[in-house]
Formats: structure tokens, sequence, C-alpha cells
């Protein structure tokens, strides 16, 4: 016996966890399901033992005071060696697991794994998915920048609509009166205490519930599950069509393991790290506060709600949407796993899947925000300007010096909140305008207020031009035979 | 394996009153683990609920002063700052907080928080349209506060403000949001009436 061989002897005897080891490498996967579909939940689980790594780098730096951490994130940008580099895998490493966890999320309901006998294990999986997104929103308070604090406010905001006991919440959530140095110090205690603890421990559950139950088996059209022979069924098929785990089907994970490893290391060296942005005093009030990757689909949904239904909608869509995905697997618990005889499991997927991707695309340019500095940066194109009356002229100044521009575009430029304003005079007439920019409506203020009547005048004069060459403005019929009568009267009276 | 785990002795019938005594005993322990995790609770909650016990009867509310009133022209919009009154050495900057103050005339004001009454984002004062404007998701609101357009449920929040020794104070000291506002003057009953 080798010298190496005994002290491993030594420890065996003491540690007795060689066998259990063997028979959880050795246990049988069918082997189907030795398949590249399987990889994404194992590298999920690496990322998240490198982001608890790269994490406790960080925390060796980082300060979780409200004064000083956005001073000692630039120290660890700038001063610290590859301080940069390392923050950079911990927030790509942050990006990457939460799309692992959708995908694999995504990949468990096509392929009917959350049915008999794995129900637990996918309500863990809930969980777990909870928990990452709490991950990414704490770690992004963290970063303790303009976009953390603003984030922060409409974090407060959003439990300060809860009924009754909003205020008791909003106090809770930051730990005192405002977003300041305790609401940072609670959030660090969640980001690296709280939720890794609670994952750890699900994480571990999960996985041990993947090893006794057995990993899902490639769904065949036709194989139903019933509760009654699924167990047999499944023993079967692991011991007739079945491969041991290690190392029939482990090299999948981890070549796919290592490449998300390489390609969290590409990201952080090629693209750097997130921020972090302006400095966190909200005096600055120049500032526009968007949240990271994975919360811009709320935020498109926040802007984009009817007021009305904005409340009950975030307080309670959210216990829907969990409670569904706990109640799935006693909904449908049993049947075909197949994607090919689950159509409307495979629409909702690819429904919300739609839904989510477009309004995280809407938010990459957020037409429903004013643009801040349209009035002021963007000029009137000249061709609205060639040949125009001076008044017509006058009118376009009056359309930029009013941020008109912050919500309306003209030639392509401006803001997106309003109509493009480049064919207005073809669908509304002159007093239709006036109407218009008096009362406002239709999500418009109204300017009545604040324009003077010769500034009316102009700004509907310029308005008016606003039509294709070929196309003329539109006009009312009726007005011509009004002002034509109105004339008549007055010639009438001068008689 | 050296040595095989031994068997218990076989418990006759005699032993029987013994393993319950045992059992009694078990349960005893947990009971008393219970209490104590119970006590320890006590304590810890009130702990994690001090933000909410400290705030209470709107102690976290002063009048705070925004300066001289000269500072504020008549008929003019201005951005003002002020210490929170509640706040600690470790805030940083974050208890710097910013408001509008309109002063109308003489000594009528409308001062407004800069939290949009949506979700909070900082919303701008535009001079020349006489509009707040706010960044995140599109919120318009009047000179006066009130609600112009886009998603907020309702007019800028409004501080309460008196007028003392020449300098214009409010009472402030919380983030203002949907429910937060009762301490914040309602726009009915404030000063300016």
């Amino acid at each position: 016996m080798s010298r190496l061989e005994k002290i491993g002897n030594w420890f065996g005897e003491r540690l007795q966890i060689g066998a259990s080891i063997r028979e959880a490498a050795g246990h049988r996967v069918p082997t189907k399901s030795a398949s590249w579909w399987y990889v994404f939940g194992s590298a999920a689980l690496t990322v998240f033992i490198l982001q608890i790594f790269t994490g406790i780098m960080l925390a060796i730096i980082y300060v979780p005071s409200a004064a000083e951490a956005w001073n000692s994130l630039q120290y660890l940008n700038h001063s610290v060696t590859l301080g940069w580099f390392l923050r950079g895998v911990h927030g790509w490493g942050s990006n990457f697991m939460v799309a692992l966890v959708l995908i694999h999320m995504c990949q468990v309901i096509l392929f009917g794994a959350y049915k008999f006998p794995r129900e637990l294990t996918w309500i863990i999986g809930v969980f777990l998915l909870l928990l990452t997104l709490g991950m990414a929103f704490t770690g992004q308070v963290l970063r303790f920048d303009q976009d953390a604090y603003w984030g922060l406010g409409i974090g407060a905001s959003i439990v300060g609509r809860v009924p009754l006991i909003g205020a008791f919440l909003v106090h809770l959530l930051l730990g005192g009166p405002i977003i300041a140095g305790d609401t940072l110090s609670r959030f660090f205690a969640i980001h690296v205490f709280v939720i890794p603890g609670l994952l750890i421990g699900l994480v571990s559950l999960h996985l041990l519930m993947v090893l006794k139950l057995g990993i899902n088996d490639w769904p065949m059209p036709g194989r139903i599950v019933r509760r009654s022979t699924y167990l047999k069924e499944y023993h079967e098929l692991t011991q007739k069509d079945g491969v041991p785990f290690v190392p029939e089907a482990v090299w999948k994970d981890m070549f796919f393991s290592a490449a998300i490893v390489v390609s969290v290391m590409a990201c952080a060296a090629f693209l750097g790290p997130y921020g972090p942005s302006g400095y966190p005093d909200p005096t600055i009030i120049q500032t526009v506060p968007k949240p990271d990757f994975f919360f811009r689909w709320l935020y498109a949904m926040l802007a984009l709600l009817p007021p009305g239904i904005e409340t009950p909608l975030l307080l309670m869509g959210p216990v829907v949407v969990l409670g569904f995905l706990i109640l799935l697997p006693f909904l449908s618990g049993e049947g075909e796993k197949s994607w090919r005889r689950r159509p409307i499991a495979v629409a909702t997927l690819l429904l919300t899947a739609v839904a989510l991707g477009t309004f995280t695309e809407l938010s990459s340019y957020s037409p429903w925000s004013p643009v801040m500095n349209g009035w002021s940066g963007d000029p009137v194109p000249v061709e609205y300007l060639y040949g125009r009356s001076p008044l017509e002229r006058q009118g376009s100044l009056v359309f930029q010096v009013k941020q008109c521009r912050n919500c309306h575009s003209i030639g392509g430029s401006g803001g997106k909140r309003g109509p493009a304003l480049d064919r207005v005079a073809t669908n509304m007439t002159r007093d239709q305008l006036v109407r218009q920019v008096l009362q406002g409506g239709g999500n418009m203020p109204a300017y009545g207020k604040n324009l003077n009547p010769a500034e009316v005048t102009a700004l509907v004069s310029f308005l008016e031009t606003l039509h294709p060459a070929n196309q003329p403005a539109a006009s009312d019929a009726a007005r011509a035979v009004v002002t034509h009568q109105e004339a008549a009267g007055a010639a009438e009276k001068n008689r | 394996m050296s040595s095989q785990p031994t068997k218990p002795p076989e418990t006759g019938e005699k032993d029987k009153p013994d393993v319950s005594r045992r059992d009694l005993f078990a349960k005893i322990g947990l009971l008393l683990n219970g209490l104590a995790v119970t006590v320890l609770f006590v304590p810890v909650v009130g702990y994690l609920l001090s933000p909410i016990r400290r705030g209470e009867n709107g102690r976290y509310k002063s009048w705070v002063s925004l300066g001289e009133l000269d500072a504020f022209p008549e008929g003019q919009t201005r951005l003002a700052k002020y210490q929170n009154p509640v706040s600690s050495p470790w805030d940083g900057d974050t208890d710097h907080i910013p408001c509008w103050v309109r002063r109308i005339q003489g000594e009528q004001f409308q001062v407004f928080a800069i939290n949009c009454a949506h979700l909070g984002c900082p919303v701008r004062w535009f001079a020349q349209s006489g509009l707040f404007m706010c960044p995140c998701h599109g919120g318009v609101y009047y000179q006066d506060g009130s609600r112009a357009s886009g998603p907020p449920p309702r007019g800028l929040f409004e501080y309460a403000y008196k007028v003392e020794n020449g300098k214009l104070l409010i009472d402030a000291g919380q983030l203002p949001t949907l429910s937060t506002t009762a301490s914040l003057r309602d726009r009915k009953t404030g000063c300016q009436g």
C-alpha cells in the first residue's frame, strides 16, 4: 500500500463519507438525460460558488457605510490591483447567475421536470429564483451610487403603497426615515449573510433531492407520468437504459461550467465592472436612474401600467405569480412531459419571454420619459424653417423654449412621450391645435397658463407648417363658412 | 471499521416507565429551549422594529430652515437643500435632502418634495413651461404641484412651512411615499390657506 493510499484510508476511516460520495457519483441517470440540455442547473451552482468567492474577495476592501461605500468602490476600481477585475467578475457573475437560473427554469418547464415526484424540488427552485433576484437587487444597492439611491426610493415607494402598514414597511425597509447609513447597512447584512445563508441551505436541499429522486428522464411523447407507476418505471429505465452520472454525464456539466466561468471572466476583462455611477448625493438631481438589466422589464411596466390599476397589480401581481409557480406541480403533476404534447405550457412560456423581452427592449430607450434636454439639445431641422414666415419661425422658438421638444420629436429627435409632430398639421386643424395646446389632454399637460396669446398664435402657425409638401394641412370645412358669415355680419353692421 | 456500535439491551416490560420518563425529559428539554428562544426573540423583534418605534408619533420630523427668504424671489421656483433632522455621521451626503421652493408672493409659499409621487425619482423644474418633469417614468406636474400627466397617482408631496425671523422653515424628516405623507402637510390644510 502506498503512502498516499494510507493517508487516504486514515481520513476515510474517520470521515466515513467515502461510501456516500461513491454512491452519489455513481448513481445511474437515464442515458438520454446525460445531455447538453441538463447542464444549466450545475452551471448556476458553479456561478453561485464563483459569486461567494468573489464576494468574499470584495468584502476585504468594501466599506458598508453610506459615507464610504462609493469611495471604496472607486478605490477598488482604480487603486487596488485587479480590484476592477474582481468587481467585474462579481457583477457579470450576477448577470450570468440570473440568466442561468432563468434558462434552467425554462428547461424544467419545457421538459415537465416539475411533475411527480419532483414537485418539492421545483418549489424550492422557485424560492431559489426569488433569492437569486434578491441577491441581484441587494447587490445593486451595495453599489451605492445614484442608481442604487433612487432604486431604493422606488422600492420604498412600492412598499409605501401597501395599505395600513405602508409607513411601517417604508421605515423598516430603509432602517429609518430616509435612505441613508442605516439603509445600506441592512442591505449589506441581507446581501452578505441572510440571502447567501438561505441560498446555501436551499441549494443543498435542491441538489440532494435531485440525487435522491434522480434526474428527470428525457420526455418522450406518450410516456405518461402516473403517480402509481412512475417510480417503478423510472427505476427500470435507469437500470435498462442508464449510465453512472460520473463519468458518463458529468463531463458535459464540467465543460459547460468551465465555459461559463471563462465567459464571465471575459465579460469582466473586456467590458469591465459595473459603475459605480454618480456619487450618492440626493441633491444632485441631474440624474436619470435606471435599474440593472434584469429589473428593466419591471421599470418599463411601472411606466406603462395605467395609474388606476398600478397599486393593486404591484401588490397582488407578485403574490399571484408566486402562487401560480408554487401550485404548478399540483395543477399538472401528472401526464405528458414532452413539450410536443404540451402546447399551453410552451405558449405560456413563449408569451412570458416575449413580454419580458419587449419590456426590456422598451426600457433601453424609455419612450415614456421626457427627454430632459430635448428642448436645449436638439435643433429644429433647417428644412422646417426654410421659407417660413417670421411668425412661423417665432413659433418654432416657442416650440423649443417651452420644452415641447422634451416629449415631442420632430425630424427624428426629441422625446417620444407624445406623438412625433412632423405631420401633425395633416391630422389636426388650426382650432384643434389651439385647443390641444391650451387645454392639454390625452396625457398632455395644459399650457394655457404658460403661454400668452401671441405665443400660442406663433406656435400653432409653426405647427400648421408641419406637413409633407404634397399633402395639405387639415382644415375645417365649416371654418370658411363661419368666417364668411362673420365677415358678412360685420359688413351688415357697418352699413 | 474496527468497532461495531453495540446494540442497546432489550427492554423488558418493567423498564417501560424509565423510557417514558426519558421521553418526558426530552419533551421538557424541547420546551425549555422553545421558551429560551421565545424569550430571546422578544428583544430581537424589538431591535428589528426600532426604525418603526423611533418614528412613532411623527418623531422623525422637525422644523428645519431652508435659509433666508431673500434666497427665494417672488414668482419663482428654486431648488433648496436641507440637512435631514435625523441623521448619523456615517450617512455621507445622503442626509442632504433637496426640495423645490415656490414663492408665490410675500410669505406665501409652496415647498415640494423632490420625490415624484409615482415612485420617488427626483423631479426637475422647467421654468419656461412651468412644469416639473420626472426622468424615470414620465410623471409631469404643474407649477402648483398638481398632476399634469403620466403615471403619478397624485400631485407632488408638499411640506408644511412657516416663516420665522425672516427664515423659511419646513416640517421635514422622512422620505415621502404614498403612505408616509401623513406628516407632510396636506394641500388643503397647508399654511398657505
